[in-house]
């Protein structure tokens, strides 16, 4: 998909922070913060996936749940376009003034197991939020759900079942339903498939490509695996520490990474053929911590291309070519290995 | 392959006996080691991959028993013995565990006590089995052990080891607990170690740190691996062997290349085809593997891949169980579209 060059996102995220106090002692002073999300932006344009990657605690969940607002953020702008045009800022409303936004942006979880309440059919799971939203006649929200439930490809049937009697894929296409059920148009997607074993990790991928097509759903697909990211991504932002160091639609991303991060990570993912052999190891030491990253560029201390003034300055997020952004300063003249061919028979 | 196999696991059966019912976790699986070399055990959740690691060391929980088969094992002196038979509570098992085979579990907390230092916890394991370090006879010192688990801690790329030894696994991040415990695995050396998805919980780019780590250490010890994992890239970088489970038992079995570049089971084809790659077209819809996985008190009839099989063989595969056969090529499958041999009923 692509939309007209110059419309308007749907979801515009300016200079998004979110930081967690760290609070030490009987008097709970503040000591520091964990800057979990630190300096976030980026477009979603209807009807795209944009995904979110990067290893464990870079900030994905909690971005995701500033857009939802499920927390509120530190600061920055999270611009949304209204059905009918208009545009809000998400960040400051307060839970009422969210209210009539719910419908429109909604959720799936990682978890098909805890995300889903145990004592309730599928009919009350899944017709939940058509509650909530005013749809008090009960039949009404009966065809509603049989018209979800076989949309995510389950039978009406399983309506008054609970959920322990379906699989963990069965369980996902629940959580599906249920999101969908308010005709939402962004659908933000924490790690909706990293639950779910190869074979049923293809059919809910599946799913969700043929609804997007379907419905006009815009996602915000956020998953620390790379090939599937890759996968259902039109464009791709790599996070680092808090930070997007990357964002570039996705072939350009994985063809020819320009920043050291994403190449070292493209590098890292073991290839699914014994012919193509595990290269060095580009990386060594690890993630530092959100609560004391380094001075300069974040990334700095694993960087083989780190120079002096990498150590001392940070970076912005700059587009390198059309479309294409990169938080490093030497992008221009770096030359990144790229991944290696595999050898198809 | 030439030579006697280390360990050779011979129509092994465990069985959960439940109030519902039982349990077949592991239904007639049989595969060789070789000394000094990897074998990957490949499948999805719940195939039984586990279990039949913890049935090597007797280690089954209850309501689990080894219901039948043999798994012999070459022991240092050259005698085999039948690790089947042995009492789970017995000297031999015990001597044998941790000295001879050693184990990663897949719950990684389960490795270490939170109570003792990870330090304290390996000086205990070398002392309890002081013959691996004085095969004439005789204790090893605290102050010694202490010596080799600093070594070992070295070997394993733990940066200031004297300092890491004295702490807690749950002062350690993710890669440093993942090497900690392979540093315990391989304490009193083993000529087995099972590792059980070692790196299923940790970050892409601490993953490939971990594995490069595993095949040195395989290469400079010739350590013969049992390696666990639901992710085919890992299994195509670190094994030499594959073993591809479902549903308890093995549906193919061969060398790394011939499973990933001939793969001869319906299973195994249908299991690489619905991987999302590295490379190749994206937002297309995935090959998948149609229904679902069975529920364990509900398997199927004759071979247990044939209600989601696309070659299925009317008349024939509903009916008998095929048995685990050479195809050619060093391969073996259990499938009737190669050869004709049943289970007996
Ligand atoms: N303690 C237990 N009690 C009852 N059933 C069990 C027990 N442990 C395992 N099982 C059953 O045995 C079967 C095989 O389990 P196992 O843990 O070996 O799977 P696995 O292949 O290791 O899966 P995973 O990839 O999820 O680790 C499953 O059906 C499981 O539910
Ligand atoms: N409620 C919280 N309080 C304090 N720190 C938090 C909280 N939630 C997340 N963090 C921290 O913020 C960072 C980013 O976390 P998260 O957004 O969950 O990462 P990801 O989803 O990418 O794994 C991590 O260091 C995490 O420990
Ligand atoms: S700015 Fe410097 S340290 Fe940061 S990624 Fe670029 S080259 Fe490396
Ligand atoms: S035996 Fe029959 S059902 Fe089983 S995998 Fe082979 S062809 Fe398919
Ligand atoms: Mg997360
Ligand atoms: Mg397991």
């Amino acid at each position: 998909m692509s939309s007209p060059v110059g419309a308007q996102p749907l979801l515009r995220v300016r200079n998004l922070r979110k930081f967690f106090p760290i609070v030490k002692g009987v008097f709970r002073r503040t000591v520091g913060h964990v800057r979990a999300v630190d300096d976030v932006g980026f477009d979603v344009q209807e009807g795209e996936t944009l995904g979110l990657v990067g290893e464990s605690g870079c900030g994905k969940t909690t971005t995701s749940r500033c857009i939802l607002r499920a927390m509120a953020p530190t600061s920055g702008e999270m611009l949304y376009r209204r059905r009918d045009g208009s545009t809000v800022d998400l960040a400051p409303l307060s839970r009422r003034e969210l209210r009539p936004l719910r419908a429109e942006i909604q959720m799936i979880f990682q978890d098909p197991f805890g995300s889903l309440n145990p004592r309730m059919t599928l009919f009350d799971n899944v017709g939940e939020p058509l509650l909530v939203n005013g749809m008090l006649n009960r039949g009404e929200r009966m065809d509603r759900v049989a018209e979800l439930l076989r949309l995510v490809g389950l039978r009406p049937e399983f309506m008054h079942r609970f959920p322990h009697a379906f699989s963990g894929g069965q369980r996902q296409r629940i959580g599906i339903a249920r999101a969908l059920s308010t005709n939402p148009r962004l659908v933000v997607a924490d790690e909706p498939v990293s639950a779910l074993d190869v074979s049923v990790q293809a059919q809910v991928l599946n799913l969700l490509l043929e609804l997007q097509e379907r419905l006009r759903l815009t996602f915000l697909f956020v998953a620390h695996d790379l090939s599937v990211v890759r996968h259902i991504s039109d464009r791709v932002a790599v996070m680092y520490v808090g930070q997007i160091v990357e964002l570039a639609p996705t072939k350009s991303i994985f063809e020819r990474p320009r920043h050291p991060y994403t190449a070292a990570l493209l590098k890292a993912v073991p290839v699914a053929d014994p012919r193509v052999s595990a290269g060095d190891v580009l990386l060594k030491g690890e993630v530092p911590s959100p609560a004391n990253p380094p001075a300069g560029c974040y990334f700095n201390p694993r960087c083989p291309f780190a120079d002096e003034r990498c150590r001392r300055e940070a970076p912005v997020l700059r587009e390198l070519a059309s479309g294409h952004s990169v938080r490093c300063y030497h992008a221009e003249r770096l030359e990144l290995a790229v991944p290696q061919e595999r050898i198809d028979l | 392959m030439t030579g006697e196999p280390l360990l050779s696991v011979r129509d092994l059966k465990v069985v959960f006996g439940l109030d519902e019912g039982s349990v077949r976790a592991v239904d007639g699986v049989s595969f060789d080691v070789m000394p000094g070399k990897v074998v990957g055990i490949v499948g999805e959740s719940g195939c039984g991959k586990s279990v039949t690691t913890k049935a090597m060391l007797q280690l089954v929980d209850p309501p689990g028993r080894i219901a039948a088969g043999e798994m012999f094992f070459r022991r240092a002196g050259g005698e085999a013995v039948d690790l089947a038979r042995l009492d789970p509570r017995g000297r031999e098992i015990r001597e044998i565990r941790g000295a001879e085979i050693a184990l990663i579990p897949q719950e990684p907390m389960a490795s270490f006590s939170p109570v003792h230092t990870v330090g304290e916890q390996i000086v205990e394991a070398i002392r309890l089995h002081a013959r691996q370090w004085r095969p004439e006879g005789g204790a090893v010192s605290r102050s010694d052990a202490r010596a080799i688990v600093v070594e070992l801690f070295r070997d394993v790329g733990i940066s200031m080891p004297e300092q890491r030894l004295d702490s807690y696994s749950w002062q350690l991040s993710g890669g440093l607990r993942q090497r900690a415990m392979i540093a315990m695995a391989l304490s009193c050396k083993p000529r087995l170690l099972i590792a059980d998805e070692p790196t299923t919980a940790i970050d892409v780019t601490t993953q490939a740190q971990v594995l490069a780590l595993l095949r040195d250490l395989q290469k400079r010890h010739g350590t013969a691996i049992v390696f666990i994992t639901h992710d085919l890239g890992v299994i195509a970088q670190m094994a030499s062997h594959v073993v591809v489970m479902y549903l308890g038992r093995v549906m193919e079995e061969g060398a790394v290349d011939a499973i990933f570049h001939s793969p001869r089971h319906p299973y195994t084809r249908a299991l690489l085809r619905s991987m999302p790659g590295m490379h190749g077209e994206t937002r297309v819809a995935l090959p998948t593997i149609s229904g679902t996985l069975p529920h364990p008190f509900n398997r199927p009839t004759g071979c247990p891949f044939h209600p989601r099989c696309e070659e299925a063989i009317a008349g024939r595969c509903h009916a008998r169980v095929p048995v685990l056969r050479p195809v050619g090529g060093g391969q073996s499958a259990s499938c009737f579209l190669h050869h004709d041999e049943a289970e007996a009923t």
